[in-house]
C-alpha cells in the first residue's frame, strides 16, 4: 500500500494566524521547508469553537499549525480538555473547522477509536468487508480475499467468521486496525486506541502498530494521554495546551525503532515532556 | 519485524482471552428448552384436576381437563376446530403483515424526523396504552360487521407497538457507530442500510414480538364482539358460541386453542428470531 500523492483537499481558508507562542523544544525539523516536503496532513491556523447556549463561543482549538510528513508518525499528547479528539475529528472531516484549513493527502483519513467500535452484528471478517465495500471494492470474492489478507496482516488468520464479542479487547483493536487499513487511506488517525487495554496487550500492540506502520508506509497521527506511549511510538511528539488547545511544544524522538517502552532514552525524554505537561496543567490551577 | 517472543506472547494472549463458543448437542438443548415448559404445563393441568376433584364448583362451571379434552375432540369431529383455527390464524397473519409494513415505515419516520416525533410520538404512546377492544364498536359502526372491521382493529392494535419498538431501537444506536459509518464512507442510504437498521434490529424485533401479541389479542376481541355468519368461522366466534350455548367445556377449548396459537407462533417465529439477533450481537448467553 503506497500513499497516494498528496492533494489539497482543503477547506475554506482564513489567513494562517502567526503562532508566536509556539515553543519548539527542540525545533522539530531544522532547516526543512515544510512547504516543499510531501505531507500527509497539513493544518494551517486551525481553530474550532463550540457554541454553548447562553454564553459566548468557547474555543476548543486555536491557531494549530501542524504538518505530518508522508509516512510520519506524530503523537499528540495533552491533558483533558485540550481538544485532542476534536482535532482528529477535524482531520477526519467529521467536524468542520471554525477557522483555518485542513489538508489531507488523498482527501481521506481512516479513524480508530478507544473502543474498537466494531459492528457487533457482523463477524470480524465481515466488519472488514463492509469497509472494503463502502470503499467501493466490488466483487464478494475479492472482498473476502482482501479481508483474509488484512486479518493475516494483524496476525488474526482464521478469525474471519468469529463473532466480535468472542474476541478479547486486544484482538478487537487489531480487527479495528485491519478495518482502518482496509480504507487504504494514506493517513491513519488513532484516538487513544490502546487506553483500555492491559499493559502486556498494549506492549504487543505497540510492536504490531510500528510493524504495520513501517510495512504500509501510511502516516499515523496518534492521540494519547500516556507520555511514555507517545515517546515509545512517535517520530514526533506534540504537546497541546488546554482550553483552548494550542501547540505548546514539540519534540522529535531521536531513538530509532525498534524501541521498548522501558528503554532509558524513552523514559528520559518522557520525563522531560511530562515535566512540561505538568507545567501546562498547573497553569490552570493558578488561574 | 516484531521479535518472535512478541508473536508468541500475542498468540498466548489471544488463546487465553478469547471467549470460546459453547457447542451443545441437540439432545441437551431439547432437554433444557423442551422439558421445563412441558413440566409447567403438567403442573397447571394437575392443579386444575385437583381443584375439579375437590368438587368446589359443579361440573358445568368447572369442567375437568379430561372433559375439556373430550369436548375438543367432539368439536373437531363436528368440523368446528380446524376451520376456526385456520381462519383466525390467516386473519392474524395477514393483519400482522400489513402492520409490519406500516409500522416499520412509521417507526423509521418518527425515529429519524424530529418534528414528526414531537407531533406523533405521544399519540403513538397513547395508542399503545389504549385497549384495542375499544376500537371494535367504532370499527363496526364504520365498516359494518365485515372483515375490514376486524382488520382495522388488528392494525390499530399492532402498528403502534411495531413503530415504537423500532423508534426505541433507533434511539439506542450508539452515536459512535454512526461516526464509524461516516468515516468508513457510508452516506445517507448506505448509512441507514449498513449501520442504522442493523444496529436497531434488537429493539425492532422486540417491537415485532409485542406487535404480534397485540395483533392476536385485538383480533380475538374483535371476533368475540363482531359476530356474523357472513364473517365465517373464527376462534373468537367459537368462544362466543360457547357462551351463548352455556357450554363451559367448549369455552375452555376455545381459550386453550387461542393460547396454543399464541405460544406456537412465539416458539416458531419470535423466540428463534430474537435469540438469533441477540446472540449475533453477543447479548444473550449461549444457553438462552
Amino acid at each position: 500500500m503506497s500513499p497516494p500523492p498528496p492533494t489539497a483537499a482543503g477547506l475554506p481558508a482564513t489567513p494562517p494566524a502567526p503562532a508566536p507562542h509556539l515553543l519548539s523544544d527542540p525545533p522539530s525539523d531544522p532547516g526543512r521547508d515544510p512547504g516543499s516536503e510531501p505531507h500527509a496532513v497539513r493544518l494551517t491556523g486551525l481553530g474550532k469553537s463550540f457554541a454553548r447556549p447562553g454564553s459566548a463561543e468557547t474555543p476548543v482549538l486555536e491557531g494549530i499549525d501542524l504538518t505530518v510528513p508522508a509516512g510520519g508518525f506524530t503523537c499528540l499528547i495533552g491533558a483533558s480538555g485540550c481538544g485532542k479528539s476534536t482535532l482528529l475529528h477535524l482531520i477526519a472531516g467529521l467536524a468542520e473547522p471554525s477557522t483555518g484549513t485542513v489538508e489531507v493527502a488523498g482527501g481521506h483519513a481512516a479513524l480508530m477509536f478507544q473502543e474498537a467500535a466494531l459492528f457487533p452484528w457482523l463477524s470480524a471478517g465481515r466488519n472488514i468487508e463492509l469497509a472494503l465495500r463502502l470503499r467501493g471494492l466490488r466483487g464478494r470474492a475479492e472482498r473476502r480475499a482482501e479481508a483474509e489478507r488484512l486479518l493475516t496482516l494483524v496476525r488474526l488468520d482464521g478469525a474471519h467468521s468469529r463473532p466480535v464479542h468472542e474476541l478479547s479487547g486486544g484482538m478487537r483493536q487489531r480487527v479495528a486496525l485491519a478495518r482502518a487499513l482496509a480504507q487504504q487511506s494514506s493517513v491513519l488517525l488513532m484516538d487513544e486506541p490502546f487506553a483500555a487495554l492491559d499493559a502486556i496487550t498494549r506492549d504487543v500492540l505497540h510492536e504490531e502498530l510500528v510493524r504495520l506502520w513501517e510495512q504500509t508506509g501510511c502516516a499515523v497521527v496518534f492521540v494519547t494521554h500516556n507520555v511514555r506511549e507517545a515517546v515509545r511510538l512517535g517520530r514526533e511528539v506534540v504537546l497541546l495546551s488546554s482550553r483552548p488547545g494550542r501547540i505548546a511544544g514539540r519534540w522529535t524522538v531521536p531513538v530509532p525503532q525498534p524501541r521498548r517502552i522501558e528503554d532509558a532514552e524513552v523514559a528520559g525524554l518522557a520525563a522531560k515532556i511530562t515535566e512540561r505537561l505538568r507545567e501546562e496543567i498547573s497553569r490552570h490551577g493558578r488561574a | 519485524m516484531a521479535a518472535p517472543d512478541t508473536v508468541l506472547v500475542e498468540a498466548g494472549l489471544d488463546a487465553l482471552e478469547a471467549r470460546p463458543r459453547a457447542q451443545r448437542g441437540l439432545p441437551v438443548r431439547l432437554r433444557e428448552h423442551g422439558l421445563p415448559p412441558l413440566l409447567g404445563l403438567a403442573l397447571v393441568l394437575a392443579v386444575w384436576q385437583a381443584v375439579w376433584a375437590a368438587g368446589i364448583e359443579p361440573d358445568w362451571v368447572l369442567p375437568s381437563p379430561v372433559e375439556v379434552g373430550e369436548s375438543l375432540v367432539g368439536a373437531a369431529n363436528h368440523g368446528q376446530v380446524w376451520p376456526s383455527v385456520g381462519q383466525s390464524v390467516l386473519r392474524g397473519v395477514l393483519g400482522f403483515a400489513v402492520s409490519v409494513a406500516a409500522g416499520t415505515v412509521l417507526g423509521l419516520l418518527v425515529g429519524r424526523l424530529r418534528p414528526l416525533r414531537l407531533a406523533v410520538g405521544p399519540v403513538l404512546a397513547g395508542l399503545q396504552n389504549l385497549p384495542s377492544v375499544a376500537w371494535v364498536p367504532p370499527a363496526v359502526m364504520f365498516f359494518g360487521v365485515t372483515p375490514a372491521a376486524l382488520y382495522s382493529v388488528v392494525l390499530l392494535g399492532a402498528i403502534p407497538s411495531i413503530a415504537l419498538g423500532l423508534v426505541s431501537g433507533l434511539d439506542q444506536v450508539p452515536p459512535l457507530f454512526l461516526l464509524v459509518g461516516r468515516n468508513l464512507g457510508a452516506r445517507r442510504l448506505a448509512s441507514v442500510r449498513h449501520v442504522l437498521l442493523p444496529a436497531a434490529l434488537a429493539g425492532y424485533v422486540a417491537g415485532l414480538k409485542q406487535g404480534w401479541a397485540f395483533a392476536w389479542r385485538s383480533l380475538m376481541a374483535a371476533e368475540i364482539i363482531a359476530v356474523s355468519p357472513a364473517l365465517g368461522p373464527g376462534l373468537g366466534r367459537l368462544l362466543k358460541q360457547a357462551q351463548d350455548a352455556g357450554d363451559m367445556r367448549l369455552a375452555f377449548c376455545a381459550i386453550a386453542l387461542i393460547l396454543v396459537v399464541g405460544i406456537v407462533v412465539n416458539m416458531l417465529v419470535f423466540t428463534p428470531l430474537e435469540r438469533r439477533v441477540l446472540r449475533a450481537r453477543g447479548l444473550a448467553t449461549p444457553t438462552r
